[in-house]
């Protein structure tokens, strides 16, 4: 008898623990596992990170594991970025185009050894990853339900880490990859994440999450340790400028209408594109693109006020030049932050524009055009997230 | 009773319907001529065993142009379409592909076949909405004579020109691709799952004449993408109370615009004098008059039945005896005693309430169609199957069911032969036989079966051959090309003589938007204000 | 012969004869070009080859009819020696009652042929010649881009949409119905006749994997009928086989400053970061160049050649998804005399002739092939070259050559000695129907199958076109989107062969089409 998938809702590693935890019952679906969108009040979660510790659940996130002789070359065809260049115990967060240069996706790989390579992405991407791996001898295997992932994010993480006993994750830099012994096997913890903190994600067997969990959480009880959702996460990777796929940009091969797809460029990212290694993914089309001039400009604002200026619409006096696609209050920064995509000429730092924003108060909306200004990223971007050895607090 | 009228409809089926309902609201005194006694065409409900609706040619609802259910007000005329959700193909090892409606829970059942097939799919469906995205806004324009210089060809040829160059060097090439490659081709470039493959193909195959791997089958495909429910392209629903209730409620809008329906009048002849038609000669030897007679009856009936040779233009004969209209499949309406239940499948899964599929790979599907060629009903049938009851409790007496099974391939002749009773039990024997494989308690749940071949519906409904889209499906008679070039736009070649079925643009499926289109340019012809709505914008 | 230390403008990879028309008329532009072979012999699917003991054979392409006389001339291919042995042969369509069907130019007889399919076939003729003279105005030029097309592009679409206007309503609205659809339909629109039926349909299928019911078949058939365009009322036999169009072709070549190196395989084509620099061949010489133009299939060019790991994964999968698997099998006998068909004198031995009895007889042989299997009554166009040109074999000898269809590349239990052997003797039983007594005649016998097309001319599933002839991948889809104007995604790096447009047999223009774009593009190519 065939075994029969009559599984409607998927649970990740840390479930029995994330429901324990889940005092308001709010949950949605993360590629069809059940993810806390919030456990007690979005605002302590956010704060928790940000001045103790978060620990968000990140099982669900699509990972891909690349072995093999080729395994070097065809992720640095795959990819924008030089992975030549990234050394063994590093990882590095990227985006991959397609031949038009357009993005497709973004996120981290993790160098785990001689040709041995991790792919973290929010999106399921193995049809683009074999179709690429045509002419590479490499193996390609999603591993995402081999592996159990937590981020533990927050100004005391590294503390509840050394109170775990994992001697030296202090000296660990950002970006870098450090193994722990634990209950007869190994975590994994690499000093990355998506809040813009100091923060860490751990990597670790199934079978052991629970244990870690638990390990995690007594550890951390002097340093102030919570659950986090997706929710206060959110505001986390606004406050910090990080993009999300779907949000701030269609996937290219996702795109239905002609034009709705980015480039890197456009995107702001511009920095993950590496010309000095050969053929890659959008290579030709991104040189012209750099030659000829981007459509599109994907800044950051500082919005007058404090009302979000969620799916705004940006003027550049009276021209529309864009539209808004994340944008939130920050309350660490204490700024009113938007994401937007406009024309390229109106991208520059210290471009003024004007959002036009709507908000309701008891069934009333109300419009305002905002005053807005071009700035260079994330409205917070604190010392510690970069600091070696890691910051005690 | 008068015997003149301004407009004289033959055929009330759905696109009679809507084409009388749309020149009745103009102000015209319109009659719709139906040859049976009750109206439809292929669009009914019928009661062929007690306390049991059969919708047993058309089954399902997704094509009928939401810009017509709203303007002709069908909703407030009693049409209520449901959307159902879920599909299965069972698999010949006992397995199944779900085809469930969640979008997310569908990945991770594609996943658990291929999980390379998961990540394609996204791919896959953004390739498809692309091409539906493409056609949608032609479905209510009238196509372009890309041989005429008139004014109004050249507008609308820029306007299509316009919306495929919008798709880019690449992306027209690929469209050009779309619509002239097989499906099982086009499905081969983004799956690696024969069961997956399968189960998409279905619908470049349904009412076609082709097999999975024949060019031409892409755009079949893309036939039954680009309706909507409550605009979920794609999606497809049951008319509660069977088709039958899309016929009642486009036949209760154009009464209420003062048309009138005749049933039990075949009509044996459209009358011309002096080039330009008159009227319609009944079976019954009455005539009736009209300067307008618009024939819903497909291409080739109309040309070669109820015209006269001697009143066409000898190109028309040529084109009307050369249009591809072929039988190709059959049906079994079937009253159960209970729900059936499926091996290896929950009774209560979701699934259950869309489709079921009993084949599970591509050759399987083409062995099918080598059968038709060869002149003989599928041994191993694609078959189509839905249980309405589930959803529509109108149907069926409580705890009771009816099933309707679409069986692709079934000829309209036999070995050259018409269709003997032994035939016909042989067919559906096959079809019976082929579910039964998976559903053990089936074949003791049967109270009573319909089973028509091509032949059944030919004679019944009047569809040449059986043909449930009034014509192939193929590019060569879509658009501009549809029913044949040069007479795309529903005129017919004879001056007051109108075409409105589905073999004219954009073709078959209960859309209504021949109906629509035509009604439009007889309006136009008459230059009366036009009633027909324009279609609904995508973005 | 190759001198490694200059670097050329050109090379042409793969001596075929787009090849070497490409070659030729860059050379003529004033360039340094050099064309490497892999095998000893230019000319590529155009070859002649001993398969027994003193008995040659064309052992591809064993008919000349679609040669472009412009490149012909051009070219000097007369000057060059080509001899033509037979020339506007007939088709005759064997019966296996001995009452065949003779069909020449818009004459038949035999066959129980009836007055209104005589007349009938007039005017189709006349209609289909029509819409090849349409078609022919844009083989010999890239195909135009339909978008982001410039000043040519657009000049070859409104040339096209002109022809379209000036063929009158009528046949313009025929011509988009028929190129869209079946032959199959087609035949029953105008014939009764079911070898006439069967004859047609096997020209608008051969060398394809469509059976007469496949839509795009008149497609096929309107690329066939390109010849008569070109001048040939039929098929001609060339003297000393198809090799001798290489031949002329490369001493063409040659005589215009080519230089050519044969047995000079090449391993790989280099490539800097960004631009194709040369080639490195199997023996290890690397060959540099400021282009490179590759005649060879665009499969084995990306595949093999550039490897799919230095081009970008969009045209990777283009090149992956690109449909080219042969289904035609090429059978050649070596025969001690000339054998007895029923019905046929030695001079009508001596036509073109063909085993296709009726469309379904054909559509059962394709059926097989859509499963991996072969053909249990396959199709056959067959041709006894000795009757015009006894040089091919001992004196009183005979040779008779045979394309085979349907063979798929694929079959499913794999193409060994003994699948082989198992086929071969089935064609041959097949055609004894025809000549009973060939069996005894039979000296020698070599069965080609896809496979070994490929292993043998480099071409990858051993499809003559380089690629299926269907609407899908024809014009700016040749060989598919994005490289359909012989340019690829790798600056310097053309391509020449048949998989471009128009496509295949031997034809020349995708050669001259590419040379043309090349010189063209002058200092940007």
């Amino acid at each position: 008898m065939i075994p029969h998938d009559e599984t409607m809702i998927l649970e990740t590693p840390f479930y029995s623990r994330c429901l324990a935890a889940c005092e308001i019952n709010l949950w949605e679906d993360w590629k069809g596992y059940r993810s806390a969108a919030a456990y007690t009040s979005v605002e302590q979660e956010y704060f928790a990170v940000r001045s103790n510790t978060g620990v968000f659940d990140i099982s669900p996130m699509i990972k891909y594991r690349f072995t093999g002789p080729d395994a070097e070359a065809y992720l640095n065809r795959l990819v924008t970025r030089d992975i030549s260049k990234l050394g063994i115990d590093r990882v590095a967060y990227t985006v991959w185009c397609d031949d038009n240069g357009q993005v497709m996706d973004d996120g981290t790989i993790f160098h785990l050894g001689e040709n041995d390579y991790r792919l973290c992405a929010y999106a399921r991407c193995l049809d683009w990853l074999m179709w690429s791996a045509e002419g590479f001898d490499v193996t390609i295997v999603d591993e995402t339900a081999e592996i159990a992932a937590l981020a533990v994010q927050g100004p005391t993480s590294c503390s509840v880490f050394k109170n775990m006993g994992f001697t030296g994750i202090e000296n660990l830099k950002p970006f870098g990859i450090n193994r722990y012994p634990f209950e007869g096997s190994e975590v994994m913890i690499s000093r990355t994440g998506f809040t813009g903190d100091l923060g860490y994600e751990i990597w670790v067997d199934p079978a052991l999450a629970e244990t870690f969990w638990d390990r995690l959480f007594e550890a951390g009880k002097l340093w102030g340790i919570r659950a986090i959702g997706s929710a206060a996460l959110d505001m986390l990777r606004t406050e910090t400028g990080f993009l999300q796929a779907g949000v701030d940009f269609i996937p290219a091969e996702e795109a239905i209408r002609t034009g709705r797809s980015r480039s890197p460029f456009e995107l702001g990212l511009g920095w993950l594109v590496s010309f000095d290694k050969p053929v890659f993914n959008g290579r030709k089309a991104l040189l012209k693109e750099k030659k000829e001039g981007s459509r599109y400009a994907f800044v950051y604002l500082d919005v007058e006020g404090n009302k979000p200026a969620e799916h705004a619409f940006i003027y550049a006096g009276s021209k529309e030049v864009g539209t808004v696609t994340t944008a939130a209050w920050c309350p660490t920064a204490k700024t009113n932050v938007a994401f937007a995509q406009v024309d390229a000429q109106y991208g520059k730092v210290g471009q003024e524009l004007v959002a036009e924003i709507y908000y309701e108060r008891e069934l009333k909306w109300t419009r305002v055009m905002a005053k807005c200004t071009v700035i260079e990223g994330a409205v917070f971007n604190p010392p510690r997230k970069r600091q070696t050895p890691a910051p005690d607090f | 009773m008068t015997n003149k009228y301004d407009a004289i409809i033959i055929g009330a089926g759905h696109n009679g319907l809507t084409n009388g309902a749309y020149l009745a609201k103009a102000g015209l005194n319109v009659l719709v001529l139906e040859k049976n006694s009750y109206i439809g065409g292929a669009t009914v409900s019928r009661e062929l065993y007690t306390d049991w609706k059969y919708s047993n040619c058309s089954y399902v609802c997704s094509l009928l142009r939401p810009e017509i259910i709203r303007d002709l007000e069908l909703p407030r005329h009693g049409l209520q379409v449901v959307p159902y959700g879920g599909g299965v193909t069972f698999k010949e090892n006992g397995d199944y592909f779900g085809n469930h409606a969640d979008h997310e829970r569908l990945l991770r059942e594609v996943a658990r076949h291929s999980k390379r097939d998961a990540s394609a799919y996204e791919r896959y469906e953004a390739d498809v909405m692309k091409q539906t995205r493409l056609i949608r806004p032609f479905l209510m324009r009238t196509p372009p004579d890309p041989t005429s210089l008139k004014p109004r060809d050249l507008k609308e040829l820029a306007v299509l020109a316009k919306s495929f160059g919008s798709m880019g060097e690449e992306g027209l090439a690929d469209t050009i691709r779309f619509w002239t490659m097989s499906i099982g081709d086009f499905l081969d470039e983004y799956f690696e799952s024969d069961v997956i493959k399968s189960h998409l193909a279905g619908s470049g195959i349904i009412g076609t004449a082709l097999g999975v791997y024949s060019p031409g089958t892409a755009y079949v495909l893309l036939h039954h993408y680009m309706g909507d429910v409550d605009g979920s392209v794609g999606a497809w629903g049951f008319a509660r109370g069977g088709m039958g209730s899309v016929a009642a409620a486009l036949s209760a809008s154009f009464q209420s615009f003062g048309g009138t329906i005749q049933c039990d009048a075949e009509v044996d002849q459209i009358i011309i004098k002096n080039g330009k038609a008159k009227g319609v000669a009944l079976a019954n030897g009455n005539e009736l008059y009209a300067d307008i007679v618009v024939s819903n009856l497909d291409p080739k009936r109309t040309f070669l039945k109820i015209m006269d040779e001697g009143d066409l233009p000898s190109d028309v004969v040529t084109k009307a005896k050369n249009f591809k209209i072929r039988g190709s499949s059959g049906k079994l309406n079937i009253a159960l005693d209970g729900l059936p239940t499926f091996t290896g499948l929950p009774k209560d899964s979701p699934l259950c309430l869309g489709e079921k599929h009993f084949i599970d790979s591509l050759p399987r599907m083409e062995r099918a169609y080598d059968d038709w060629k060869a002149g003989t009903w599928s041994k191993d049938p694609y078959v189509d199957m839905l249980i309405p009851t589930q959803i529509d409790p109108t149907m069926a007496p409580p705890g009771k069911h009816m099933m309707s099974v679409f069986v692709q391939y079934a000829p309209p002749k036999v070995n050259g032969e018409d269709w003997t009773a032994e035939d016909k039990a042989g067919f559906e024997k096959t079809v019976i036989d082929q579910i039964s494989n998976y559903s053990p308690d089936f074949k003791d749940l049967i109270l009573h079966c319909e089973t028509r071949t091509p032949k059944d519906i030919e004679d019944e409904v009047g569809l040449t051959e059986g043909n449930i889209f009034m014509g192939e499906l193929t590019f060569d008679q879509l658009l501009f090309n549809r029913p044949f070039p040069g007479y795309a736009q529903y005129r017919g070649p004879v001056k007051g003589m109108y075409m409105c079925s589905s073999g004219s643009h954009p073709g078959g499926g209960v859309m209504a938007a021949p109906g629509a289109n035509a009604a439009r340019e007889i309006l136009m012809d008459l230059k009366l204000n036009n009633t027909v709505p324009g279609g609904y914008d995508d973005d | 012969m190759i001198n490694v230390d200059k670097k050329y403008d050109v090379i042409v990879v793969g001596g075929g004869h787009n090849g070497l028309v490409c070659a030729t008329y860059l050379a003529k532009d004033g360039r340094s070009v050099l064309v490497v072979e892999a095998n000893d012999c230019l000319g590529g699917a155009s070859a002649t080859s001993e398969f027994a003991d003193q008995f040659s054979v064309s052992s591809c392409a064993h008919w000349l009819f679609q040669l472009n006389p412009d490149i012909a001339s051009a070219m000097g291919l007369n000057n060059q020696g080509m001899q033509l042995a037979a020339r506007d042969l007939s088709t005759i369509a064997l019966a296996e009652d001995g009452n065949h069907l003779t069909i020449n130019g818009n004459n038949l007889e035999g066959g129980d042929i009836s007055e209104e399919d005589r007349q009938a076939f007039v005017a189709f003729n006349k209609k289909i010649l029509k819409f090849c003279q349409l078609l022919a105005g844009a083989f010999n030029r890239r195909a135009p881009k339909l978008v982001e097309g410039n000043l040519t592009d657009r000049l070859t679409l409104a040339k096209l949409g002109l022809g379209m206007k000036m063929l009158g309503k009528e046949d313009m609205s025929d011509l988009m119905r028929l190129a869209l659809i079946n032959i199959y339909d087609v035949m029953e629109e105008n014939f009764d006749n079911e070898l006439l039926k069967g004859a047609i349909s096997l020209d608008s299928l051969l060398g394809s994997h469509m059976g007469p019911r496949s839509p795009n078949t008149v497609y096929g058939y309107l690329y066939r009928r390109m010849g008569d365009i070109f001048g040939f009322k039929g098929p001609a036999v060339v003297k000393g086989g198809m090799g001798a169009v290489g031949q002329a072709m490369a001493d063409a070549a040659r005589a215009k400053g080519v230089d050519i190196e044969v047995g000079a395989a090449v391993s790989k084509i280099n490539i800097d970061v960004d631009r194709a620099t040369g080639v490195t061949l199997a023996d290890g010489r690397v060959v540099n160049a400021g282009l490179v133009v590759s005649n060879a299939d665009p499969k084995t060019t990306f595949n093999k050649l550039v490897g799919l790991s230095n081009i970008e994964t969009g045209v990777a999968r283009r090149v992956k998804t690109l449909r080219m698997k042969g289904d035609a099998a090429k059978l050649h006998i070596a025969l001690d005399s000339l054998p007895a068909f029923k019905g046929l004198t030695e001079q009508q031995m001596g036509q073109r002739l063909v085993i296709a009895p009726s469309m379904n007889y054909i559509e059962a042989a394709f059926n097989a092939s859509k499963y991996g299997e072969y053909s249990q009554a396959p199709a056959m166009d067959i041709s006894i070259p000795t009757i015009h040109d006894p040089s091919l074999a001992p004196d009183g000898k005979h040779v008779m050559s045979v394309i085979v269809q349907y063979a798929p590349y694929e079959l499913k239990e794999g193409w060994s000695d003994k699948s082989k052997e198992a086929f071969k003797n089935l064609v041959l039983d097949r055609i004894a129907d025809f000549a009973p007594g060939l069996r005894d005649s039979i000296i020698a016998s070599e069965l080609l199958t896809p496979v070994d097309l490929e292993e043998r001319f480099h071409i990858h599933g051993g499809h003559w076109h380089h690629g299926e002839i269907s609407l899908d991948q024809i014009l700016m889809m040749r060989p598919f989107p994005g490289a359909s104007q012989y340019g690829t995604s790798v600056d310097g790096l053309y391509l020449c062969g048949a998989g471009n447009h128009p496509g295949g047999g031997v034809m020349g223009l995708a050669g001259h089409n590419a040379a043309k774009e090349i010189i063209k593009r002058g200092q940007s190519a």
